[in-house]
């Protein structure tokens, strides 16, 4: 069992560490831009992935302007609505969500949760950020080259990635996405390292793995996906530069393109498309893991309430991390691979919605007869759970093989995957964000500017998102720059459409809002108190808030506790600390004496 | 309280707009009714657990929330404190174990029966290109002849072997839209591509598969209702992929027969050639293709 009930423990020294130790910035330089400090280094990351994603939402709306009122815009081409969905895809899934949860709350959250001074290695940590930032502005730089960025779809799959069909196939852009690729993954490398050796060997005293809060349980499981996936996409980056730049068929089977015979000859596209997914799927949980960490936190702290069944959430996230790597060709059913793999990636798939359908079962529990304070933070980790259930479901139809076929390709997965990987760790990010803004800057966020972006942004989405799994069953395709005319699609469906695109304006606009209220908070919000949520994690006991660089007090915290020691019966407080000794523990006199 | 209204809101929303959505799969025409109802199947199953899952949470919003403010303070009771309940997360777990069984079973059995040609299909081969379709029909032999992409050329745009007897009497259909099924005759699709991926899908018919350069795919399907169907390209392809149609026609056997005389053989179509090189038909596809470049 978890340890509970503070009892009387023997005094357990605090681990000490000289001034000296300290890396201390000096100029103005190596404090705010070659900061080695992790926690500046999370506000770079998050600064610059919110940035390319204001990008990435942009483009969205330009698609749906296409397909919500077609034939209006001129500026859109069949080119660059390709080019759109394709970047829009890419920089949402790689740029900003895994840029963000690790690159953002993992540098910040990591060496506070878990009682360290800072990451393990901070030069590296350092290099981490400033790499990401050159994969972003070589990414960028392929908008600006000539024929544009590639618009092969965020999956790349070759041949039509490196052919000259495909917008960006034949010039620069598809070499472009590859090498910022390349770079993105040489930079999260560095950081994602930092990120586990830090949690397996920069732990606090009595800090050990079954006390951590799932934050960092979350962070740390998808950060060795990441490590062992990311390579996969490497390697495949490489080879498909190399088909295109120097004519090696690594994917390239003969071609007659256009009636042309190219030189290309025995390669296979099929093998590209085992080692994306073979990153691509783990990459879903990428995301999803440290949404599963931060949400688990969010609902226990403000429903005043443990985590119900943290050890099984444990091992849920542990258990999904390796499922994870056995599911990846569910995302090829219809791909023409040998149709036997259908039963065994069928059968792993749904396998993984055990584990998963255990985390929503508990996060809900945990409001079970809880002490549910709707803040900010509570509604958005309500929303997820809404959104991920919702989404998980339709996972359920896509990944059971047969339920794939008639749907693979078409809007219902474009609304499964918005809505399990776009919308619900989304949420978890705006929810963490209100939740954690205290801490980083020592003032509040607005409430009221907080709760407008919290409804029009949940009940936007999922008026975006759940119709739109309808016109999948219709049967109208994804990546479609026009439907033009069929005989199978009602009228109606333009009407769905132009709905559709209302909402994403709407909810797009809504995030103006939220951008708003954290550049005003940050200088104007109302100043918070040291610990606002009463939280009983680590990163809420800093020496000062915001935290200063080493975190702590000359002596580290020593942790006697889980981090779910809420409403602990016999306590005055319904919080008690991680670090606070057990013999400081504030207990009910009985009743008598 | 509001909050706890929405929730339940999402839930009762939700369940309404499926009941009544205009958005809902094309009357079916082919012989996968099995597809539509593993869907139905799995339709009950994960809805009911959606519903129960929002109410649930809408319940406890309603039943224990102690207003909006940070402080706790506020709030007179404690949660309560029960960290850990092995019997209720064991009963979870098999629930959730067998509603996992009921989805995947129905769907593994359909799926075995999707893989598994059988015996007396008829075989055509489709053929994708950059932003067409093309088939092929065995002919009299009921045999395909063989092909390599190596040969494809502006007279052999399927790249038979031009010495194979089996390919002689195959019948060619160029014209991309033009494919014609027999009704109730199960066919083997061969799926092949000369370029880049496509996928041959006509939503009617509910299957799908990938078309692959420099391999053969395949899925087999019997056609249960005449009509003309649309043929829509749904894996990305290029620039004009959305562009990428055609139109599949389930004829009575009658018709069917006598559309298929019609249609001119690989020997045919060779000998007509040598008979007129200037004028192949060849030609005019390749500036079709030259005249949707230049429209972008």
């Amino acid at each position: 069992m978890v340890d509970i009930t503070p009892e009387k423990v023997e005094n357990v020294s605090p681990a000490e560490v000289p001034e000296a130790d300290l890396y201390h910035a000096h100029s103005f330089w190596t404090k705010y831009v070659f900061c080695q400090d992790a926690k500046v280094i999370a506000i770079q990351y998050s600064g610059t992935a919110v940035v390319i994603g204001m990008v990435g939402l942009v483009l969205s709306w330009l698609m749906r302007l296409q397909l919500g009122v077609p034939e209006t815009f001129s500026f859109i081409s069949p080119e660059s609505y390709l080019q759109f969905v394709t970047m829009h895809g890419m920089i949402m899934v790689i740029y900003l969500l895994t840029a963000l949860f690790l690159g953002g709350f993992g540098n910040y959250l990591i060496q506070l949760m878990v009682g360290a001074r800072d990451m393990v290695f901070p030069y590296v940590n350092m290099l981490s950020y400033w790499i990401y930032l050159l994969a972003v502005l070589i990414l960028v730089a392929s908008f600006f080259v000539p024929g544009g960025p590639t618009g092969a779809g965020w999956t790349l799959y070759p041949p039509q990635a490196i052919l000259s069909g495909t917008p960006g196939g034949t010039g620069l852009g598809i070499i472009l996405m590859l090498v910022s690729l390349a770079f993105f993954i040489i930079g999260f490398t560095m950081g994602g390292l930092n990120y586990v050796v830090t949690i397996l060997q920069a732990r606090t005293r009595g800090m050990t793995l079954m006390r951590m809060p799932l934050t960092i349980w979350g962070i740390f499981t998808a950060t060795v996906l990441a490590l062992l996936a990311f390579p996969a996409l490497f390697v495949s980056a490489i080879m498909m530069t190399l088909d295109s730049v120097l004519g090696t068929s690594f994917f390239m089977p003969a071609i007659v393109e256009f009636g042309e015979q190219l030189s290309y000859g025995g390669g296979s596209p099929i093998l590209f498309q085992h080692l994306f997914w073979f990153f691509g799927h783990p990459e879903v949980y990428i995301v999803a893991l440290p949404a599963f960490g931060i949400v688990s936190d969010l609902l226990s702290v403000h429903a005043r309430r443990h985590i119900f069944g943290y050890r099984m959430m444990v091992w849920a996230i542990v258990a999904i991390g390796a499922l994870s790597f056995v599911v990846w060709a569910h995302h090829m059913y219809v791909s023409g691979m040998n149709p036997w793999f259908g039963f065994f990636f069928a059968t792993t798939t749904l396998i993984i919605a055990v584990p998963t359908a255990i985390k929503v079962y508990n996060w809900t529990l945990t409001l079970w007869r809880g002490d549910i304070h709707l803040t900010i933070p509570m509604l958005f980790a309500i929303a997820f759970i809404i959104t991920f259930v919702n989404g998980g479901i339709t996972g359920l139809f896509l990944g059971n093989v047969i339920v794939d076929v008639p749907l693979s390709d078409t809007m219902f997965v474009v609304a499964h995957f918005h809505m399990v990987m776009g919308i619900a760790p989304i949420l978890v990010v705006f929810g963490a964000i209100y939740h954690w803004f205290p801490l980083m800057t020592g003032r509040m966020l607005n409430d009221a500017m907080g709760r407008f972006h919290f409804w029009v942004t949940f009940i936007g989405a999922y008026l975006i998102y759940f119709p739109m799994h309808y016109l999948g069953f219709v049967g109208v395709p994804r990546r479609y720059w026009s439907m033009e005319d069929t005989n199978f699609i009602p009228d109606s469906a333009a009407d769905l459409n132009a709905f559709i695109t209302v909402a994403a304006l709407i909810v797009g606009f809504a995030q103006l809002v939220f951008i708003y209220n954290i550049l005003v908070s940050i200088f104007k919000g109302k100043p918070s108190e040291r610990n606002p949520w009463k939280a009983t994690s680590l990163e809420w006991q800093t020496e000062t808030v915001p935290p200063g660089h080493g975190n702590f007090s000359k002596e580290l915290p020593v942790v006697y506790r889980w981090a779910y020691s809420f409403s602990v019966p016999g306590t005055v407080d319904d919080y008690v600390p991680q670090n606070v000794h057990p013999n400081d523990v504030k207990l009910v006199e009985p009743e008598g004496s | 309280m509001w909050t706890a209204i929405i929730v339940a809101l999402v839930a009762i929303g939700s369940l309404i707009f499926h009941l009544y959505t205009p958005w809902w799969s094309t009357e079916i025409a082919s012989n996968w009714g099995g597809m539509d109802t593993t869907i139905d199947i799995t339709f009950w199953i994960t809805g009911v657990a959606y519903i129960l899952i929002l109410l649930f949470c809408a319940y406890c919003i309603y039943r224990w929330h102690t207003g909006s403010g940070n402080s706790s303070s506020e709030s007179n009771h404690k949660a309560e404190y029960n960290p850990e309940n092995k019997k209720l997360e064991i009963w979870l777990t098999a629930i959730t174990a067998l509603g996992v069984i009921g989805l995947l079973a129905p769907g593994l059995i359909v799926w075995d029966d999707y893989v598994t040609v059988p015996e007396d299909a008829v075989q055509v081969e489709v053929m994708g290109k950059q932003w067409e379709w093309g088939y092929r029909y065995p002919g009299a032999d009921g045999k395909l002849g063989k092909t390599d992409a190596r040969l494809i050329n502006d007279d052999n745009p399927f790249g038979l072997h031009l010495d194979d007897p089996n390919g002689q009497d195959d019948i060619i259909v160029e014209d991309g839209y033009g494919m014609h099924l027999q009704l109730g005759q199960p066919v083997h699709l061969l799926l092949r591509s000369v370029d880049v991926l496509h996928d041959f899908y006509v939503p009617q018919f509910r299957a799908k598969m990938d078309m692959v350069p420099g391999m053969i795919t395949y899925y087999w399907l019997t056609p249960t209702r005449t009509g003309t169907f649309d043929v829509l390209c749904v894996e990305l392809c290029g620039t004009s992929h959305y562009s990428m149609r055609g139109e599949v026609v389930v004829d009575e056997k009658e018709a069917y027969q006598t559309w298929l005389s019609e249609q001119e053989t690989f020997a045919e179509m060779r000998a007509a050639l040598n008979k007129k090189p200037s004028e192949t038909s060849k030609v005019a596809m390749s500036s079709q293709f030259k005249d949707k470049i230049t429209q972008r």
